[in-house]
């Protein structure tokens, strides 16, 4: 049933665990729609043959809705719409919130090509290779215009916007391959802006990327994203702030910051992740850690996509190694629910 | 100009420069069909232009570089210079104030003006074309727009100079239905396709200026590095996308409200029956332009918008969308037990009924969230505006030219060839658009000169569909126009309408009205006996 | 336009004073929403960019910012000042209020001419010319960006109003208003208002805070 209203919409393969959830939203709603406007269209034939105008002077009758008529016509609708926002909504919280556990990979957009860039190596242009059955996370930028990372296959599309990261997860159950597509218009070569998810078998993606990091000349060894993060911190003068001892400064440590949940000043906690740590850096005052000043200024424009990136490494590399940390006092990843 | 009346308003002066100074709103309304008609022209030979390049993947007629150039002029001419004038300025100025009963609008030197206007941006952005022509899309998303090197320029200030004229028309049309209504006419008496509008001019006087400092900004930002939009220089690319949609989506409502109006007007006509809930059609046509600016928000679920944004502005979409599917029950509740003419308005409007719903739902399908982050983008969004757009704007524009030609040359068409056009039409668009739907359905994305070939089978059924469509306009502009002058002559009132615009002379007399008219009831008031309530 | 010749459109003269009344509002109604936009984005960038433009807002000059208000705000005074003199059969003195309004207008062109010479001077250009050593160019040169399309919109307002004012200022100290006919005089008020709210708007957002 799901095959072949899967060919009869035209949809691509289901190549991800969230292609098979919002498809049968997908037919739910396509269902219906064609049958409403093939209803509506059957009204209005019948009472076009029904009604015809026989004579030229055809009497009619002064027909005024009824209020209860009017009342339903407008509770049905809106209660099946609300219900199918209701159900969408839920997939789309669901889609927006990425597992602890991910893989991450960063990726730039830039006319008209992607690149995909693994912490700890390799990087990739155009194709990006996950393995099956665990949820990969992306951290997109782009380099020049608003570009949009697109997977038919997924479902699932993001933008990538100059000056700042947004997210996106997937988790693709089978080995197989899915095209990658730009969505959103950035110029001359647009529509051959094109790439490719390969999916491998998970100890095939391990091999995959041992023999990658292996193969990478010596001496062009690009730096880590870690230790260029490292770099990037001392040009750009956020140690003069932020200490990676442990020692609170004018901003708080960095380390053992990824993953703390921190209480945040006027209230509330965040929890340090990839987008919170990014957060921080574009728009610092938006949730400033609690008995902190509001001092730091935005690295909105004064940071490249790829700096912003190998700094969240650099922080998420930084593990408080003192003996006697219990496990109580380790990170507590609340898994999402899904 | 072919009048058969010996008095009438083409005859009051003859010369074209009566013609360029007229003050007389149907002149206006003439002048400004004129005009969107010949935009509709050209933007629909980009369009077809475009269809032919979709033939094939890879090059077919053209390089990448013309067919992003092709269809941003296709959106641009469309979108500003037919869409948004054709049925508010174009109709609207030659039926409201004869619906309510006045001589005039209440500002004619500024509707002259209007037009003036709207030939300036136009010609300006026919400049812009010959320079040349932009690249962007007619979203002008930055900051894409800011850096391109094509002539963005010239189109960005010939929309600016086209905002000026739709706000003109809007105040003129605020002001008219407040203070120019005949003795006798209260508000809920007025015809739905006034009241549709009033709602439209709303919109355009609060939404267009947003849009002209938008275009401005984007102006600048190229002309001096202003930086605003650029994240290069600390400016931020999405605030653009917020700011556009502001206007942009209620753009929409503008483009498609009047179209709404035309065909509560002519379903009642031609049923010969009082509309089914006069009541929910005021007040749905209210709620749109009330509720329209408060979902700009959709357009932007893939961007990194908040996801309590994104709900926020899908629940809110889902509300406008309950505005329509309103509107769609009360029309067809006025067929029912009516004396239906088949007549070629009475065809668009099935056709407008069954396009705005399909479209309509696909666009309740997006505001769930969830599946727009498949179709977002991609030639699903393309159908789907093409069918609110086309589907429905579009016939509604042919239905009104079709039942007020005689109003406006006092001629009529021939009724069989029309009726014939019409089906062609609407066969025409279902064969070039719910290919497209299913395009999207497949992955494709909009904007693309070049695609993988596995999309080439729907594109192809796609082109097909739209040379229908375009022998259907041919056939269409050929026997209107042979009608202008060979046409059977109408008489004042040729479909038996009780709508108020029938009271005058066809075509009307420069004054209008000879004698004030009377208003005891509502427009459309066919019955003879009367049915309280629903069978 | 004198009344009598409309009246055959209009029915009466208060159907057309009620219709040129609601056009304006409607006019106004559209500017409000013209400066929106940029009130939004200033609201954006500063909440992007607090300390910078804290530092670009105390580089402004704010007694002549000061000075610039204090003259609106009599300006406006006394155009309403004027519209009770025509409305009191007072075309006369009427005029000369206008023609007074105006010269302040002129007067805070004046003023703003000369702060701008200032910021040229300094450097303070918005977007890539911004040359100003004082403040760090991140954030402040959006802020001098939007002080530049704020005040400078509004000042093309001004312009606007100063015109209007002294063609009303001229044919009213002819007599072509009077009791009867106020309206032009009315309408140009309710415009030069405006002008005046827009910048206590601006005022405090770019010079005060």
């Amino acid at each position: 049933m799901n095959e072949l209203l899967r060919r009869l919409f035209f949809l691509p393969e289901q190549g991800s665990t969230f292609a098979v959830k919002v498809d049968h939203l997908h037919y739910v709603l396509l269902l219906t729609t064609f049958a409403v406007a093939v209803g509506i269209g059957a009204v209005g034939i019948f009472f076009l043959v029904r009604y015809r105008r026989r004579t030229a002077s055809d009497p009619t009758p002064r027909v005024v809705a009824p209020v209860w008529l009017e009342a339903l016509f407008i509770g049905v609708p809106l209660s099946l719409f609300l219900l199918w926002f209701v159900l969408g909504f839920k997939q789309f919280v669901w889609v927006m919130s990425p597992p602890q556990d991910a893989l991450d990979v960063y990726v730039t957009g830039k006319q008209w090509m992607w690149k995909f860039t693994y912490p700890g190596g390799p990087s990739a242009i155009d194709t990006l290779v996950v393995p099956a059955g665990r949820p990969v996370r992306l951290l997109l930028t782009s380099r020049d215009v608003i570009h949009s990372f697109y997977v038919p296959d997924f479902r699932m599309k993001r933008d990538a916007v100059p000056g700042r990261y947004t997210d996106l997860w997937f988790e693709a159950p089978k080995p197989g391959r899915h095209p990658v597509l730009c969505a959103e218009y950035c110029g001359l070569d647009h529509s051959v802006m094109r790439g490719e998810v390969v999916v491998l078998p998970p100890a095939d993606f391990d091999a995959w990327q041992d023999a990658q990091r292996r193969n990478l000349p010596v001496a062009r060894t690009p730096e880590s994203m870690a230790v260029r993060g490292e770099r990037v911190a001392a040009a750009q003068g956020c140690l003069q702030c932020h200490t990676v001892t442990g020692a609170p400064h004018i901003g708080p440590t960095w380390l053992g910051l990824y993953g703390r949940k921190e209480p945040l000043e006027g209230g509330g906690a965040v929890l340090a992740d990839e987008a919170y740590l990014t957060e921080s850096m574009m728009d610092p005052l938006a949730k400033v850690v609690a008995g902190y000043a509001p001092v730091m200024p935005g690295y909105h424009s004064r940071l490249s996509a790829e700096d912003t990136g190998a700094l969240v490494e650099f922080i998420k590399s930084l593990r408080p190694l003192r003996p006697g940390v219990t496990a109580a006092e380790e990170p507590v990843y609340v898994p999402t629910g899904r | 100009m072919f009048p058969p009346a010996a008095e009438s308003y083409l005859t009051d002066g003859r010369t074209v420069w009566s013609w360029l100074t007229t003050h007389d709103h149907k002149r206006i309304g003439v002048m400004f069909l004129g005009l969107t008609l010949f935009f509709f022209l050209v933007g629909g030979l980009f369009a077809l232009a475009l269809r032919i390049e979709l033939l094939t993947p890879g090059r077919t007629i053209m390089g990448h570089l013309a067919y992003n150039r092709m269809f941003t002029l296709h959106g641009v001419t469309m979108v500003w210079l037919f869409m948004i004038p054709a049925i508010p300025s174009a109709f609207g100025n030659f039926l409201v104030p004869l619906m309510i009963g006045a001589r005039d609008v209440a500002f004619p030197r500024l509707n002259l003006a209007s037009v003036y206007l709207y030939v300036l941006g136009a010609s300006v952005t026919l400049w812009g074309m010959f320079e040349g022509g932009a690249d962007t899309g007619w979203t002008f998303y930055t900051p894409y727009s800011t850096t391109t090197g094509t002539a963005v320029l010239p189109v960005l200030v010939g929309v600016f100079i086209i905002g000026f004229s739709t706000i003109l028309t809007g105040l003129n049309f605020i002001a008219t239905v407040h203070t120019l209504r005949a003795p006798g006419l209260t508000w809920m008496k007025l015809p739905l396709f006034v009241w549709a509008i009033y709602g439209t001019s709303i919109i355009q006087v609060l939404a267009t200026p947003v849009l002209g400092m938008v275009l401005l900004l984007v102006a600048l930002e190229r002309v001096v590095g202003a930086g605003i939009f650029d994240p290069a220089r600390g400016g931020d690319p999405l605030l653009f996308q917020h700011l556009f949609w502001f206007y942009s989506h209620p753009a929409v409502y503008i483009m498609v409200l009047p179209s709404m109006g035309v065909i509560s007007e002519a379903v009642c006509a031609f049923s010969r029956k009082n509309a089914f809930s006069y009541r929910m059609i005021v007040y749905s046509t209210l709620g749109i332009a009330f509720v329209g600016f408060f979902t700009w928000g959709h357009h932007m679920f893939t961007s990194g918008q908040s996801t309590f944004g994104a709900g926020a502005f899908g629940a809110m979409s889902m509300l406008v969308a309950i505005f329509t599917a309103i509107k769609i029950f009360s029309w067809l509740g006025t067929l029912y037990r009516g004396s239906i003419a088949i007549e070629s308005p009475l065809l668009y409007t099935l056709g407008f009924m069954f396009f705005l719903f399909f479209g309509g739902m696909i666009g309740v399908a997006y505001a769930t969230t969830s599946l727009n982050l498949h179709w977002h983008d991609t030639y699903s969004v393309v159908a789907h505006f093409h069918f609110i757009m086309v589907g429905a704007t579009v016939m509604a524009f042919l239905g009104a030219l079709h039942y007020w030609f005689p109003k406006m040359s006092g001629r009529r068409a021939p009724a069989k060839l029309a009726n014939g056009a019409a089906v062609l039409i609407i066969f025409g668009f279902i064969a070039t658009f719910v290919p497209q739907f299913l395009l999207g359905n497949l992955g494709m994305p909009r904007r693309y000169a070049d695609y993988p070939p596995h999309f080439q089978s729907l594109h192809v059924a796609s082109t097909a569909g739209a040379s229908l469509l375009a022998f259907g306009f041919l056939i269409i502009a050929g026997y209107l126009a042979w009608s202008l002058r060979y046409g059977e002559v109408a008489g004042d009132n040729p479909w038996g309408s009780e709508g108020f615009e029938w009271r005058s002379a066809s075509p009307p007399p420069t004054h209008n009205f000879t004698t004030t008219p009377e208003y005891p009831t509502g427009p459309h008031e066919y019955a003879r006996e009367e049915v309280p309530h629903a069978a | 336009m004198p009344p009598e010749a409309v009246t055959e459109h209009w029915g009466s003269e208060d159907a057309r004073k009620q219709a040129a009344y609601l056009g304006m509002w409607v006019f106004i109604a559209t500017e409000v929403l013209l400066f929106a936009g940029l009130f939004t984005a200033y609201g954006v960038y500063r909440s992007v960019y607090p300390e910078a433009f804290r530092a670009a807002q105390l580089t402004m000059e704010v007694g002549l910012g000061t000075l610039n208000t204090f003259l609106l705000v009599t300006s406006s005074i006394v155009v309403a000042l004027a519209v009770h003199a025509v409305r009191g059969n007072r075309p006369g003195l009427g005029g000369a209020l206008l023609l007074l309004a105006a010269l302040l207008g002129v007067v805070f062109l004046v003023v703003k001419g000369v702060e701008y010479a200032h910021h040229v001077k300094d450097g303070g250009l918005p977007g890539d010319a911004y040359r100003f050593t004082e403040v760090p160019r991140v954030g402040a040169s959006l802020f001098f960006t939007l002080y530049y399309l704020l005040t400078g919109f509004h000042a093309l307002h001004v312009t606007v109003g100063v015109s209007v004012l002294t063609v009303l200022g001229v044919r009213s100290a002819s007599g072509t208003f009077g009791p009867a006919y106020a309206t032009p005089v009315e309408l140009g008020g309710m415009y030069w208002h405006l002008v005046d709210v827009i910048w206590l708007f601006v005022y405090p957002i770019l010079y005060l805070s």
